[in-house]
């Protein structure tokens, strides 16, 4: 029996939207293959010690990566140590003391912040906040705590706190909205409650939010965590490009996503070339690996939420 | 007693203060950013920087012209490949995907929203730039479009999800064909969301710079072709402000206020769309 004539075309169209659906897999994997075969040879020449060596040096065709997985490390950890105060505090701001007038414009203009292209946060930070960071802090810290390792002079100006710096100010829109959306979560009525016998609007927040929201929060920072560590245009420009591994964050360092930026066009030789591709492999399944645990934390979290609990 | 009363007040004071300056320093950099933008810009935001080429160091004048030129079409191609693939997934995704195909692609939409951008160059370079041997329009488009197509895939299908089951019921009850009723129905009445977020990937994609770095490369003339070397403004707002010279600072800021006005003006247009229409139930 002939199906009717609507079915075909339905199966076409589901066809068709499958074909799409797939090509989208089928790119997934491309773009996982192809810097799996042009990593292999820098992979096979160095093996692990290509993600633990200590030098980067394309004249002796000697590449290890640390340098830079600890340049990346480093600045995101700032970014972070900074972004994630700022934002929940702001969130909380927001949610429960912002009238009602002014919740709008801020959420506003947090969305604006995501939206500025990163070169622009580059151009911004190289003219503006390394100066002033430098001038305003980094000079006066070294000259009295510039015993304490952390903050070790000489001070230059392009540094990891400074692009750990302008990092934060780029992870902050989305560790409010994230933070905002957990604090959202939690039930009216248990934070009536806790007013109810008499505490404070901060013991509130403490106690309800506190312990309702510090997963999500966990997740947020997380996801936060996964975009510092790939951000390229303004941690190249502010992190002053020198593979080597200092202690001081006053000292320039060197990330995974400038390394690559700054020397695919130059890398002379097939192996520099594979060496280069290897970092945005590493890099590749860092951030993988980031995104996925922050998912599966939000979403067990929002699911628990949306049944109630 | 008492005192325990006032350190309780104090401390629901100073908490809320604190949640006020965590705001306020929250958003300052956007109005510092801004400031600096229109003051730093304002030297060499004139009309010649809309039509001219770029000037060599030192020479007065010369403009972007050929990096809007250039942004505009890579971005166009990237969207001009990436629509259809991304809104048929996310019809794939909402309306039919079950079973593994759905769950995987929903994985590989995910995974692929997370790759950091300059990968997404190392994808153009080696995919494009290596067989063709040369930098190009093309592998500049093929990158951008890796970074479009999941975006796009995400909002088509969360927009779709809120067309109620009533409106495609509604559609099959009168004999409609499901495919008609699907593109037809369901997909219109969502599609001012659909627009709304291939505007804000298109916004996202008109600002990148790191997957244009060795793929579209730049370029100091006009360019016909595609398959050659091709400028775009983050790259000149890059390669300006990196350079040692006074004079092409001031070209770096003024074409950063170019290319934010680029993309906060699809920004604002993506705002408009949804306030537009809101699907009620």
């Amino acid at each position: 029996m002939a199906a009717p004539i609507g079915n075909i075309k339905d199966r076409l169209f589901e066809r068709a939207t499958a074909i799409f659906a797939a090509i989208v897999l089928g790119l997934t994997l491309l773009l996982f293959a192809l810097l799996l075969r042009e990593s292999l040879p820098a992979l096979k020449k160095f093996g692990f010690s290509f993600v633990t060596g200590t030098t980067w040096d394309p004249v002796a065709e000697t590449f290890g990566a640390l340098p830079f997985i600890y340049g990346t490390l480093v600045t995101s950890v700032i970014a972070l140590l900074i972004a994630v105060p700022l934002s929940v505090g702001a969130a909380v701001f927001i949610n429960e003391f912002a009238p009602p007038w002014l919740k709008g414009p801020v959420a506003f203009l947090a969305e604006l912040l995501a939206a500025i292209p990163s070169v622009i946060y580059g151009l911004w930070g190289v003219f503006v906040l390394v100066p002033l960071l430098r001038d305003h802090f980094m000079k006066p810290v070294t000259k009295l705590f510039g015993w304490v390792p952390l903050f070790k002079g000489p001070v230059y100006g392009p540094s990891m706190l400074a692009a750990g710096v302008l990092l934060a100010i780029m992870v902050v829109p989305f560790i409010l909205s994230v933070s905002r959306e957990v604090m959202a979560t939690v039930p009216q009525r248990q934070k009536e409650a806790v007013l109810s016998l008499g505490g404070t609007q901060w013991e509130m927040i403490r106690i309800v939010i506190g312990q309702h929201c510090i997963p999500g929060i966990f997740g947020a920072t997380i996801l936060g965590l996964g975009r510092a560590i790939g951000e390229t245009m303004a941690v190249t420009m502010l992190i002053g490009n020198r593979p080597d591994i200092l202690f001081s964050i006053f000292q320039p360092g060197y990330s995974m996503a400038a390394v690559i930026a700054n020397e695919f066009t130059e890398a002379t030789g097939d192996l520099y070339m594979s060496a280069l591709v290897a970092v945005g492999l590493v890099l590749f399944l860092i951030t993988f690996a980031v995104n996925i645990a922050a998912r599966l934390i939000l979403k067990q979290l929002l699911a628990r939420a949306s049944r109630g609990i | 007693m008492e005192s325990i009363a006032f350190r309780r007040k104090v401390a629901d004071r100073t908490m809320k203060l604190l949640f006020l300056i965590a705001a306020i320093l929250v958003v300052a950099p956007l109005f510092l950013i801004f400031a600096d933008l229109l003051w730093k810009g304002a030297k060499e935001l004139k009309w010649s920087l809309l039509t001219d080429l770029p000037h060599p160091v030192g020479e007065p004048g010369g403009g972007i012209a050929n990096g809007i030129a250039g942004t505009l079409t890579i971005s166009g191609l990237a969207m001009a490949a990436g629509v259809p693939i991304a809104v048929m997934t996310g019809i794939y995704l909402a309306e039919y995907g079950k079973g593994w195909l759905a769950s995987t692609v929903r994985f590989c939409v995910d995974t692929l929203a997370g790759v950091p951008s300059i990968i997404m160059g190392i994808f153009g370079y080696v995919l494009i730039v290596l067989p063709m041997k040369r930098f190009s329009a093309w592998a500049g488009a093929a990158a951008l479009a890796m970074i479009f197509i999941p975006i796009v895939i995400r909002t088509t299908e969360e927009m779709l999800r809120t067309v109620p089951h009533s409106v495609r019921e509604a559609a099959l009850a009168l004999g409609i064909e499901r495919w008609k009723a699907t593109l037809f129905i369901t997909v219109r009445t969502a599609w001012s969301g659909i627009v709304t977020g291939i505007l804000l990937a298109m916004a996202r994609i008109l600002g990148e710079t790191a997957p244009l770095l060795f793929t579209a490369l730049g370029n100091q003339f006009w360019q016909s072709h595609l398959d050659g070397p091709i400028a775009a403004v983050p790259l000149q707002v890059f390669t300006y402000a990196i350079s040692p010279y006074d004079d092409w600072h001031d070209k770096a800021w003024a074409g950063a206020v170019v290319l934010i006005l680029m993309v906060l003006s699809i920004s604002m247009a993506a705002r408009f769309f949804t306030r537009e229409k809101k699907w009620k139930t």
